[in-house]
This record gives C-alpha cells, sequence and structure tokens, in this order.
C-alpha cells in the first residue's frame, strides 16, 4: 500500500513516522519535499509529520502551511484522502484551515517530553478504528505549542460531532476539554499533538500507537 | 512605505508568557502591576500606493490567526 511523507526544512519526525509506515504497510512511503506540487499517484495516506517546520518563526506550523505542497495535501483532504498531522503536522493542518482552532503556548510555558496517557474517543474515524473509545493508551509528547484553543462554540461542535479523537488522561499542556487529537468533520483528517510513531515495535517502549495506522490501513485498504 | 502590523491576542486567549511576566515584575517588587498581553510587532516595506485591500489580505492570510488573534495596521 502506498503512502507519502511531507517534509518540510525542519521536520525531523518524516523517519519516525516513515519508519513507522514501512513497518504496518510493507512499502516505504514517498517522501514529498515541501516545494512539490502535486502528491504521488495512488496513495492510501498522506503524514505530516513533526519537528520545528521553518524554525516556528512567525508561529508554528504557520509558514509550512502556506508552503505547495500544502496546496495539494487541502485539495486531496477535501477529496476524501486520509491525511495525518503530528505534532508539528498538527499545527500545520491547523494553520492551513484543514482542522479548526490553534495550538498554542503550553500553559506551564515549559516544553514537555514524556510519555502520557491518551483517552481514545468516540469516533467514526478510521484513525480511532483500530481501538475501542475509552482505550487508555500511552505514547509520548515533545511540544512546546500543544495548547489547544478554540471558541466554545467550535468545542462544542467537536464533541458533539465526535470529533475529538484523543484526549489527555492527565494534565500536559492546557488543551480546552483536555483535546490531544481531532478529526475534521469527513473523518479522513486526524491531527494529534503525542506521536503514535513513536510506539510502533516493542523496542520503542510499547506498541500502543500501531493501532492507530492498522486501523486506519485495514479501513482504507479494504 | 513602512507599515507596522501589530498583531495581539484575543481578549479570552490565555497568554501563558503574559502570565510569566506578571510573575516575574511582581518578584521584582513592582506593585501594581495588572494584565501583562504579549503580542508581535511586525514592520513591512510594501510598495508605494499598496491598497488597504491586500495589506488587510497579507494580515488574514499569514501575519495573524485570526482565530487567536487580531491584528491593526499603523502607517508609518
Amino acid at each position: 500500500m502506498k503512502t507519502a511523507v511531507i517534509v518540510f526544512p525542519g521536520s525531523n519526525c518524516d523517519r519516525d513516522i516513515a519508519v513507522a509506515l514501512e513497518s504496518v504497510t510493507g512499502t516505504a512511503p514517498t517522501m514529498v519535499w515541501h516545494r512539490d506540487t502535486d502528491l504521488p499517484d495512488d496513495i492510501a495516506l498522506v503524514a505530516v509529520p513533526g519537528g520545528f517546520s521553518y524554525g516556528d518563526y512567525l508561529r508554528s506550523g504557520a509558514i509550512a502551511a502556506r508552503s505547495p505542497v500544502m496546496r495539494a495535501v487541502v485539495d486531496a483532504a477535501g477529496k476524501g484522502l486520509p491525511v495525518l498531522g503530528i505534532c508539528n503536522g498538527f499545527q500545520i493542518l491547523t494553520e492551513a484551515g484543514l482542522l479548526p482552532g490553534a495550538l498554542m503556548r503550553n500553559r506551564g510555558l515549559s516544553f514537555v517530553c514524556r510519555d502520557v496517557a491518551l483517552s481514545v474517543g468516540e469516533t467514526q474515524s478510521a484513525f480511532t478504528s483500530g481501538y475501542r473509545p475509552g482505550d487508555t493508551i500511552r505514547v509520548p509528547v515533545a511540544h512546546h505549542d500543544g495548547n489547544y484553543v478554540a471558541d466554545d462554540a467550535t468545542l462544542d461542535r467537536l464533541e458533539g460531532e465526535g470529533q475529538v479523537a484523543f484526549r489527555y488522561a492527565e494534565q500536559v499542556n492546557g488543551s480546552a476539554r483536555d483535546i490531544a487529537g481531532l478529526v475534521n468533520a469527513g473523518g479522513n483528517v486526524l491531527g494529534m499533538m503525542p506521536h503514535p510513531e513513536r510506539r510502533i515495535e516493542t523496542a520503542h517502549g510499547g506498541r500502543d500507537g500501531r493501532a492507530l495506522f492498522e486501523g486506519l490501513l485495514a479501513r482504507v485498504g479494504a | 512605505m513602512k507599515l507596522r502590523i501589530v498583531v495581539t491576542l484575543k481578549n479570552g486567549v490565555l497568554d501563558p508568557q503574559g502570565k510569566a511576566i506578571e510573575h516575574a515584575l511582581a518578584s521584582l517588587g513592582f506593585a501594581g502591576v495588572g494584565e501583562a498581553r504579549v503580542g508581535k510587532l511586525i514592520e513591512l516595506d510594501v510598495a508605494d500606493g499598496t491598497d488597504d485591500e491586500t495589506i488587510d489580505a497579507m494580515c488574514r492570510k499569514l501575519l495573524a490567526n485570526t482565530v487567536i488573534e487580531n491584528y491593526r495596521v499603523e502607517r508609518a
């Protein structure tokens, strides 16, 4: 199964997600440079990786969201292609308008880098189909700007429409309603601050992230 | 034409950096400091005659994230 990973100047989890995707799909993803204007044909998923694209200049993800390749990603998302944004990728997807809200400086001001417990939300999305709602998983976070902010009407809509994919099960960064990851209304775009791609093999300290990829690819590959 | 774009956080958006500044000023012994809010100042040199609509589009499309920020344009 073919997948693609976008690479920006300053991405640093692009190899992590590439290894995870190859491990789950058996095929190495195509790495797509930010200046490219097209995505490869016949891909089942495009991933926007973590890192510090453009040095977090202006706002985290702001410059990357306006890069040429993101126009192709936005178009493809509109046609239903699954898009996964992790950490800086989540920030980029909000800046690109694919997901509502914004990610601000952590409430405690510190960069947070540790394993955290997440509770899986109740969504119709393929991204959470490898878990059961209410499952608790442990995956790492590593971010400075992970404090999810949106107005109350947006937060109510996200909760009411089953778009909250993951919540922090402990205090991490001050995110509104403990939101750690959310999907768009169509369920084909997921943004999340924690790193499931770093919990794929037992040697990583756990495999709690693997079900996200297996669930998604089982659904889209079927 | 020189512009100063002032980007500020909307009311009600928690500003952790502002809070840290409040606490630091208090710890330096400055009494009577209320709320501190941190924003950005972007100085832009644009071609003479650039219209307001274009400048506004620059702010909306890139310079400010209107989910959390307000902006205003000052002409030097």
